[in-house]
């Protein structure tokens, strides 16, 4: 499997070469060359800001086609719980699940299910004081990503178990194995999802070996598709079993609301989620005992797949939750906390080193500062770079010219021209 | 390679961005993780300390393969008595910055714990200049 595979993607077509992406960036990891802008793989979290930010839909994020259940025997979709936030006047979930259904898949497996057994294992681990505080949440694919390229201290404060969407994969491939008698690969198994990192942390995960989903569909691509299904539903089967726990995970603070206990801290926003890791990174907020981070402003509900504003989704997501039961799902529906725990550690990526070596790092860091000297510090982005520093960094290590700064080639030419007007005065 | 901060004393809201800088720095060279956040929080503590006690300072860094020297100079009141300010629990920061969650007395403790060597020259009304070194090869 491609080690930098990504969901965020350049359509190359769509690009005009604007500075939009390359601002927004949090980890500098665009560039635009020749007129397009490219993605340096190594560095991309696959947030999804430049999706987000292009006028040109240039930037976008791939995921799987609906097509790709006819693939299997028996199908099983994992609706993300954003998706509930979807639909104007919705008063039922079973209502989505049943739709779902309609949609061509076998059976549904609630996201929010497996999101309930999440919190209730991360309880038990604070209250058992074996973490390292403050625990970070690892639910947020995004927020793992940045932590392993930007923070290599905080790599062992991060949550080590599996994301819900994993865990409902498991138990939803084991339930569907036993109901039909089917060999495992026969399953298919989809995520519903409001999140383009998810379709990255599928394909390339992160603290497991292999992903246990078959397939991520964006909700934006099927929502009009379902909401059809669901206006022509007659009557409904009762399919949900979750409460206001796991649904809360769909937003902001939910995760956090989900282990009862006050001393937490919630941000959302890749940037605000930059400035709270530069706290922890200084142990500023040492007296916390979790801190839940969301890439996405709002928290999922705002991904990038969404189809409806995420802060009108979260309205509606409090409203539907209202009269449902605190929790329906508990760690030991799966047998304990084993089974939920990340195999492999978190390790820091550091893709953003200037060199292999202490040495070789301060020499080249001692060429960019001699270079980011010479450049007028404006940040303007038209050579391409996001910041004159980064610019400066590109010419160091060849790969841009002093002369795609316009202010230095301005320069240039007026000393060019100021030394014929004296030849010839 | 050196580096050197001016240290405005009349801004607290900025107070950390020159250790934030030469945290970013460190980590771009390739330093081991706990280096980088053994010379960053001892700067920062130094850093904020000289906001807080003396109207600014500047701060002089030098970078070398093995060890990572930090020098902060002030012309503030100097310290009274260095004992006192080496134990843990001891302030004499005004009520208003502790109101900020500063001002806990774990100032010079703590540097003096994530670095290994600190030495500190302090004269009363003439200024104080702490220098610490981080060795680069040693895990704490």
């Amino acid at each position: 499997m491609d080690r930098f595979f990504h969901s965020v993607t350049l359509d190359k077509d769509l690009c005009v070469g604007c500075t939009n992406c390359i601002k927004r960036c949090p980890t500098q990891a665009i560039r635009v060359r020749g007129g397009k802008a490219q993605i340096m793989p190594e560095r991309c979290i696959d947030c999804g800001e430049c999706v987000r930010v292009c006028p040109h839909h240039a930037k976008k994020a791939r995921h799987d086609s609906l097509d790709m259940i006819k693939k299997y025997e028996y199908t099983v979709a994992l609706p993300a719980p954003s998706l509930y936030g979807q639909f104007n006047r919705l008063d039922d979930i079973d209502y989505v699940l049943n739709g779902i259904k309609a949609l061509g898949f076998d059976d549904i497996f609630e996201v929010s299910r497996a999101a309930e057994i999440i919190s209730d294992a991360t309880r038990r681990l604070l209250s058992d004081g074996k973490l390292k505080k403050p625990v970070i949440s690892s639910a947020c694919p995004a927020v793992v990503r940045l932590i392993r390229v930007r923070f290599p201290d905080l790599c062992e404060n991060v949550l080590p178990l599996r994301s819900p969407m994993e865990v409902a994969a498991e138990l939803a491939r084991e339930q569907a194995v036993q109901k039909t008698g089917l060999p495992p690969e026969s399953v298919g198994i989809f995520f519903l999802s409001p999140c383009a990192a998810k379709v990255t942390d599928v394909r390339v995960p992160i603290g497991i070996e292999k992903s246990n989903v078959d397939g991520v569909l964006a909700i934006s691509d099927i929502y009009p598709r379902l909401v059809s299904y669901m206006n022509k539903l007659q009557n409904t089967e009762q399919l949900s079993h979750s409460g206001i726990i796991g649904v809360g995970w769909s937003s902001i603070g939910g995760e956090a609301a989900g282990l009862l206990n006050e001393n937490n801290l919630s941000a959302d926003g890749i940037e605000n989620v930059i400035k709270v890791l530069e706290e922890l990174e200084d142990e500023k907020l040492q007296d916390l005992d979790f801190i839940e981070l969301n890439a996405c402003a709002g928290g999922c509900v705002g991904g990038v797949f969404a189809a409806e504003n995420g802060y009108v989704a979260r309205a509606r997501i409090q409203r539907l939750r209202k009269y449902l039961p605190v929790s329906c799902n508990r760690m030991e529906d799966v047998g304990g906390v084993a089974g939920l725990l990340w195999t492999q550690p978190l390790e820091y990526a550091p893709v953003m080193t200037l060199a292999d070596n202490v040495e070789d790092a301060m020499r080249v860091m001692n060429k960019i500062d001699k270079m980011a000297e010479r450049l007028p510090k404006l940040d303007c982005g038209s050579c391409g770079a996001p910041t004159c520093r980064a610019l400066a960094e590109d010419i160091v290590r060849g790969l841009a010219r002093e002369t795609d700064c316009i202010f230095l080639m301005r320069r240039q030419i007026q000393d060019i021209v100021g030394g014929t007007q004296q030849q010839e005065g | 390679m050196k580096l050197h901060f001016e240290v405005p004393g009349d801004d607290f809201t900025r107070a950390g961005e020159a250790s934030g800088e030469l945290k970013r720095k460190l980590k771009r060279l390739g330093f081991d993780p706990d280096v980088v956040r053994r010379a960053a929080i001892a700067m920062y503590e130094g850093e904020i300390n000289m906001v807080i006690h003396a109207g600014g300072g500047v701060v002089d860094v030098e970078i070398l393969p093995d060890k990572i020297t930090i020098i902060l100079t002030d012309y503030g009141p100097g310290i009274e008595d260095v004992d006192k300010a080496m134990q843990e629990g001891f302030s004499t920061a005004p009520d208003n910055i502790r109101m900020l969650g500063f001002g806990a007395g774990m100032g010079l403790p703590n540097i003096k714990k994530y670095t290994d060597t600190l030495n500190i020259k302090t004269e009363v009304g003439k200024g104080t200049v702490l220098t610490m070194t981080v060795l680069t090869n040693k895990q704490a």
